[in-house]
């Protein structure tokens, strides 16, 4: 079953066009990689798809339902982690969570029902009562996904989770991601690409607002003519792979 | 209910930041101090507990705007306004959501520094309660220049047009700490267009019982009030535009 489908999804900031004419389908429960160099789109497919942005020309269909037309419905069924860390620093680990909670009109016990289990999931319990603004960057990303995830979401965007962290904070957070693998259509972008070809179901490389080359890990490497993946990567945004 | 839980955060992120606590309320309690002490070796028929504590008051809420400013300029940055708008928040909820809670923040701001004038002898009267509810559409026309602010300016913009340009602009044009007739000319002609002498008036004439006396200044006030919430209303839903 279909999770995302966009249909010409082009944006255009006068006269740059960000992402032209992207068509591409997502399947339920896989964890999709968007890859590419600085510029080439990445970021603004994500906020097309998360209703921050409204595309130029084009749709993107979300569980069915447009990001143009039925915004409130696709904000029911998606979470979204920020490339920047989005907390609320005076506020403790809890009350970030209950923050969530609350905009997404839980009740008292499925507040307190969801904040135990997602603190439980991302091991957040012995620091509930610590204000996020003082925990370090890979705690902070890990209560950014968590506040992502406490609405249940069907489909999870997560926008550079990794950015800025060090090697030990980046291998817990993907640990968490990997966890999270199968149970929510996940749609990741990041830098680092032998985490996205050991991660990904399928990997979408971008440059220039066009969507370059569309596969499995294993079918970007036969395309790009290598068995080595950053080689791919590089043959693919480069114009060499055939 | 979400308006509530995004409430509840905007108040505490600002009572939660001890620069805040310091400036919002410890400042102006200071001040009413300090100007009194004063009064008392040298004798300032401006600095009479009844005419100061109004002035303070209003200059007081000066600090609101930067409050506001600086938490919405914050958000922004930080990317969480961008989390909170792929949720089911709505813009009214996040204009209410930002400007409500630091409508107590300000009331009690001003009760505070009434409680500190009455120990200083300012006679208790009810007087004193009708000046704490004339303060509300004052406090109203700081609180939208704080979201007109924050919707426009990073965060350390807001710290120096908020915390210095405004509490200056505040404290030079509302007749405070000077008063304007003894300038007069340009400078009082720019004071009389703006709002802040009016809103001290206007407490002044309120808190001394002479109701006739709040005209026309409560214009001036309800005014500009109602300029700078459609204003920052009209910035802070375009601001959601571009930052989306």
């Amino acid at each position: 079953m279909e999770a995302i489908k966009t249909v010409g999804l082009t944006k255009k900031y006068k006269d740059v066009t960000a992402v032209c004419n992207l068509n591409l389908t997502i399947q339920q429960g896989e964890l999709f990689s968007l890859l590419g160099v600085n510029g080439a789109g990445k970021t603004t497919t994500i906020k097309m798809l998360s209703c921050l942005t409204k595309p130029t020309v084009g749709d993107a269909f979300l569980g069915g339902n447009s990001i143009v037309s039925d915004t409130s419905k696709v904000k029911a069924i998606i979470g979204v982690s920020p490339q920047e860390t989005a907390v609320a620093p005076n506020l403790t680990v809890k009350e970030n969570l209950e923050l969530m909670c609350g905009v997404h009109g839980f009740s008292k016990e499925k507040r307190k029902h969801k904040t135990e289990e997602l603190s439980a999931q991302f091991n957040l319990t012995d620091i509930l009562g610590r204000k996020a603004g003082k925990l370090s960057g890979g705690w902070q990303r890990r209560l950014s996904i968590a506040m992502a995830l406490i609405s249940e979401p069907e489909i999870l965007f997560l926008d550079e989770p990794t950015l800025g962290l060090d090697i030990i904070a980046r291998s817990d957070l993907w640990d968490v991601i990997r966890l999270l693998k199968g149970k929510i259509t996940i749609i990741l972008t990041t830098h680092y690409l032998e985490e996205a070809e050991a991660l990904s179901d399928h990997i979408g490389i971008m440059k220039d607002g066009r969507l370059f080359a569309l596969g499995t890990a294993d079918e970007l490497k036969e395309k790009a003519g290598t068995d080595k993946f950053e080689e791919a990567f590089l043959n693919i945004v480069k114009g060499v792979a055939k | 209910m979400r308006l509530l839980t995004f409430s509840w955060r905007t108040a505490k992120e600002i009572l939660r930041d001890p620069l805040n606590l310091g400036f919002g309320l410890g400042f102006p309690i200071i001040l009413i101090l300090l100007l009194s002490a004063i009064q008392a070796n040298v004798p300032v028929s401006l600095f009479e507990i009844q005419s100061l504590t109004p002035g303070i008051t209003v200059f007081g809420l000066s600090f609101m705007t930067l409050f506001s400013a600086t938490l919405i300029a914050k958000d922004r940055e930080s990317a969480l306004l961008q989390r909170l708008y792929t949720t089911p928040l709505r813009a009214v909820d996040f204009i209410l959501g930002y400007a409500l809670p630091i409508l107590p923040i300000a009331l009690v701001q001003s009760i505070i520094c009434y409680i500190v004038a009455i120990l200083l002898g300012l006679p208790v009267t009810v007087t004193i309660i009708y000046s704490v509810l004339f303060i509300i559409p004052v406090s109203l026309f700081f609180i939208s220049l704080g979201l007109l602010f924050g919707s426009i300016l990073n965060v350390k913009q807001a710290g120096g047009i908020c915390g210095a340009l405004l509490t200056n602009l505040t404290a030079w044009f509302s007749g405070v700490w000077f008063d304007l007739e003894l300038v007069g000319g340009f400078f009082k002609k720019i004071a009389n267009a703006l709002p802040f002498v009016h809103a001290v008036e206007l407490e002044r004439a309120v808190l001394s019982g002479n109701y006739g006396d709040i005209f026309p200044h409560i214009y001036w006030v309800l005014g500009y009030t109602a300029v700078s919430v459609i204003v920052a209303v009209l910035l802070f839903l375009r601001q959601m535009g571009t930052q989306k």
